[in-house]
């Protein structure tokens, strides 16, 4: 395998671990929001009727799935890379795409201090490899 | 009431007094029926929805998260490489002491997640639980006496500021709030307002 081929699968393998994974905490946080606040549920019909409430969001399921496929693409990228390349930065990358996906797709306030807030975890992630 | 402004009003102090009042009066019914201040907030605008009981739950996040992958790595380690060709391994790994508790630590991790979820959003509640990294490498340094590079500490209080300054700040965005009149909801009257 020639050296450009090589970085372009690492890229491909760190891009769909964080796509996936985007997607999967998009779809949960959206279906927890269509859900509502899971106290006040739990308060009203018991730890039983929050849960059906979890389960029977249709954007939940999804979610899971993306989530699962986030997974199992982090595992395949682990058999054929490094750990010490992969993890940190599919994690820290996370963060950021999260912070934007969550403020267009959830209508997130991300402000000054969110922003700060995701890319100083973005950077703490990315060093713990060193 | 106290005006800071240096030119005399010409008044006796009495009526300068009796002058303050009725300007505190009027600046409090103008604030509570004139600008119609929204009740509850405006859809798109932060708030806290934290409790003492929700930072408990974030806790129980970072911790469970970052002991839930260890106890599975522990495992993993004990039983050894699984090739695809033998899936069952997989399901034996199941059983074992380290990963099956791995596995309740993480259906913990979960739950208490997607209930965070429930009260604060996503960019809050992801950096706001990823001291779990942090504790990670104190365990490595202190439990287990790994070495901990300088950029890895450096990492540390990266994420730690980030921590700092996303739990300093609102948890949650608004969009259902209820654009209710501040005159409806709390002072109405002028006899209610009244000094």
């Amino acid at each position: 395998m020639t050296q450009p081929h090589a970085i372009l699968a690492t890229t491909a393998m760190i891009a769909s671990v964080v796509l996936t994974a985007t997607a999967g905490d998009i779809l949960t946080a959206s279906a927890m929001r269509q859900v509502g606040d899971l106290d006040r549920i739990r308060d009203r019909s018991g730890i039983f009727g929050a849960a059906v409430a979890v389960l029977t969001s249709s954007r939940f399921g999804p979610g899971v799935v993306c989530l699962a496929l986030s997974f199992f693409s982090l595992l395949f990228a682990f058999s054929h890379r490094d750990l010490s390349l992969i993890g940190p930065a599919a994690t820290s990358l996370t963060f950021v795409t999260n912070a934007l996906a969550a403020k267009f797709f959830l209508k997130e306030n991300v402000d000054r201090r969110r922003w700060t807030a995701a890319i100083f975890v973005c950077i703490g992630v990315a060093l713990l490899a060193f | 009431m106290q005006r800071s402004f240096p030119v005399s009003s010409g008044l006796s102090a009495a009526a300068e007094r009796q002058d303050d009042a009725r300007f505190a009066f009027g600046f409090r019914l103008f604030l509570a029926n004139s600008y119609q201040l929204p009740a509850t907030g405006y859809p798109g605008m932060t708030r806290s929805t934290m409790t003492f009981r929700r930072y408990l739950v974030l806790g129980v996040i970072t911790v469970t998260a970052s002991c839930g992958d260890t106890f599975l790595a522990r495992g993993m380690k004990t039983l050894g490489p699984v090739s695809l060709g033998h899936p069952a391994e997989l399901i034996r790994a199941v059983f074992s002491p380290w990963v099956a508790s791995g596995i309740v630590l993480l259906i913990g991790f979960f739950a208490s997640y997607l209930t965070a979820l429930s009260w604060a959003d996503l960019t809050y509640v992801l950096p706001a639980s990823s001291l779990g990294y942090v504790i990670m490498t104190l365990l490595a340094r202190f439990w287990l006496h790994e070495h901990v590079s300088p950029l890895r500490w450096l990492g540390v209080v990266f994420i730690t500021a980030g921590v700092g300054f996303v739990t300093r700040g609102p948890s949650y965005t608004d969009h259902e709030a209820q654009l209710v009149p501040a005159a409806e909801k709390s002072l109405t009257t002028p006899e209610e307002i009244r000094p």
